[in-house]
């Protein structure tokens, strides 16, 4: 779905990440890797056309980014970003309603098929209940799902998420991260999210994306922690990752 | 949900019908309700009373609906553009650009030597406030297509407004005592020196920054969420900036033009119709709005005749509690 062909991004004279070469395939989960600094969101954006790209291509489908315009690349990828949102005033319905921006009239006139679309994304989120609730009152796990519900409405073969498990305590971190491969595996999308949470990618996520600067590795999350990638990035003087638990140890 | 809407839209366009009529009728002489409405309708009344009601009365109550009005929506604009409670129509320097451009016309002829000038003189105090005020806007457009960060063009927009500012504080500094009450007296606001044929110019530019803003009333709901993700949504955000700049330019623009720099109704009224009618969405909020500003600013002009002061300090008399409470109310809930 997603295909980076040798892809080189950054700033300036400061390259991220070079000559990449990896293929983000549909109906996955994909959970994308990196220390802090390392061009994460800087992909991520790239991805979204929101980035400039330095040398090489990122298609989607069968188009470079470049290609697409605003409102076309709204129809191909939702994007959850790491802003927590909060508008008093404005119910979760209709927060997820904006969501069906690209397809609603110039002022934004819902048919009853958008509202049942909206219906249906509040509920596959498990935020049914809360339609009609307004997310300054609400916690960092619910206003997270409810954004997702919002990226779900946009009805888009990729969604692109930067650190969705950011805020979240440990339940809500696994149960988001359930509900992320249940949206790829059953709705046949291609999501790729960014995480600093070794242990839910490497066991819950399809395949890894790594980032070890200048390169990026991609593949199976069984054959990521074989490859010794992990332990690469990881090493530091006080921790370091053990493959068999996969998980992060701090050395003594 | 929606009837009780339904209901606070019914009940504010009574309210602005309302205060529209006794805005005409309060005044140095007050004029009853029924002769009011003979002289507006033509029926037979006192020809005195008459030529009051259609030739003065009526064009101030007009230009205080379309001015409170205009204010508020474009209020509203900036405060949703830049996500900020505390940002108006003048933010961008819409009042210090009208203000430098009455200042030179009024204080700079002398100084720079041309006061003679036909030209300039029949280009009238609102016309170069109208000038001065596009003229900055312009200026911060501009520069807000070659910038990705909203914040960095408001703090632009304050910077190149308290530079207007000064400028315009040199040119009192070296003025005749006479032109500058004059320039004192503009920057008070005044509803009342509004011709019809200045209300025929008021008009149409109004009309258009309202249509601009209808335009922009889906753009707005998307920037609800930020600039990233309306653009994410397929948002064109430097055609939905141009557009909702020029929109502020036009409303709050003209109207400063013509009634000199009304404060607070454009940054507190959206407030108010936020609170009341309880809904961030702007197919409700932008009319809600409109109608809030002007039944405010109706209100304000009868104070403001009853009492014989200038409409400025009592709109900013009103204005500053509310904008207090709005300040106070953000800090409790973060």
């Amino acid at each position: 779905m997603i295909r980076l062909e040798n892809l080189t991004i950054g700033y300036g004279s400061r390259i991220l990440v070079e000559k990449a070469d990896a293929v983000i395939r549909r109906g996955t989960l994909t959970a994308l890797l990196g220390r802090n600094g390392t061009g994460k969101s800087t992909l991520l954006r790239a991805i979204a056309g929101m980035e400039r790209i330095m040398a090489g291509d990122i298609l989607i489908g069968e188009t470079p980014v470049g290609e697409y315009t605003p409102a076309r690349m709204a129809l191909t990828v939702a994007t959850v970003t790491t802003e927590r949102i909060r508008i008093a005033d404005l119910r979760c319905r209709d927060v997820v309603a904006l969501g069906r921006a690209p397809y609603t009239n110039w002022i934004g006139r819902m048919q009853a098929a958008d509202a049942d679309i909206v219906t249906e994304a509040l509920a596959t989120v498990g935020m049914a209940g809360y339609a009609d609730r307004t997310m300054d009152r609400m916690s960092d796990g619910e206003c997270q799902r409810i954004m997702i519900a919002r990226a779900l409405a946009q009805q888009t073969p990729v969604i692109l998420l930067d650190e969705p498990t950011a805020f979240l305590d440990m339940p809500n971190r696994y149960e988001l991260c359930t509900l992320l491969a249940r949206l790829a595996h059953d709705g046949n999308k291609c999501i790729l999210f960014s995480t600093h949470e070794l242990d839910i990618a490497l066991n819950m996520c399809d395949d890894i994306a790594l980032i070890a600067p200048p390169r990026l590795f991609l593949q199976d999350a069984g054959a990521m922690v074989r490859s010794g990638h992990i332990e690469k990035l990881f090493a530091a003087e006080s921790v370091a990752f053990d493959p068999v638990t996969r998980s992060v140890v701090v050395k003594r | 949900m929606k009837s009780r809407t339904t209901i606070l839209f019914i009940a504010f366009t009574a309210a602005v019908t309302a205060l529209f009529a006794a805005d005409v009728a309060v005044g140095s002489v007050s004029i009853p309700l029924g002769e009011v409405w003979a002289a507006i309708t033509g029926a037979e009344c006192d020809p005195a009373t008459a030529k009051i009601v259609r030739e003065i009365r009526l064009m101030k109550a007009v230009a205080a609906l379309i001015a409170g009005s205009a204010l508020a929506v474009s209020g509203l604009q900036m405060q949703t553009l830049f996500r900020n409670p505390l940002a108006g129509p003048y933010v961008l320097g819409v009042s210090s650009g009208a203000s430098l451009g009455v200042a030179l016309f009024i204080l700079g002829a002398p100084v720079l030597g041309f006061a003679g000038n036909a030209w300039l003189a029949s280009l009238g105090i609102a016309g170069a406030a109208w000038i001065g005020a596009a003229a900055t806007l312009a200026a911060v457009a501009a520069v807000s297509t070659r910038i990705k960060d909203i914040m960095v063009i408001l703090i632009l927009g304050m910077m190149i407004s308290s530079g207007v500012s000064a400028i315009v504080q040199i040119l009192q500094y070296l003025s005749a005592e006479e032109a500058l009450k004059s320039f004192v007296v503009w920057t008070m606001g005044s509803l009342g020196d509004v011709t019809s044929a200045q209300l025929a110019l008021l008009l149409p530019a109004v009309a258009a920054g309202a249509a601009l803003g209808i335009a922009a009333i889906k753009p707005l709901n998307m920037l609800l969420l930020g600039e990233s993700y309306a653009r994410s949504m397929g948002l064109d955000l430097r055609r939905a900036r141009m557009t909702i700049l020029l929109s502020t330019t036009l409303l709050a623009g003209s109207v400063t033009a013509f009634c000199g720099p009304i404060g607070f109704i454009g940054l507190a009224m959206p407030h108010v119709a936020r609170t009341i009618f309880r809904n961030a969405d702007h197919r409700t909020l932008m009319p809600a709005t409109a109608l809030t500003g002007a039944a405010s600013l109706l209100l304000c002009d009868m104070t403001a005749k009853l009492l014989a002061l200038p409409v400025n300090s009592i709109t900013a008399l009103l204005g500053i509690p509310i904008v207090v409470w709005v300040v106070v109310r953000n800090r409790n809930i973060a």
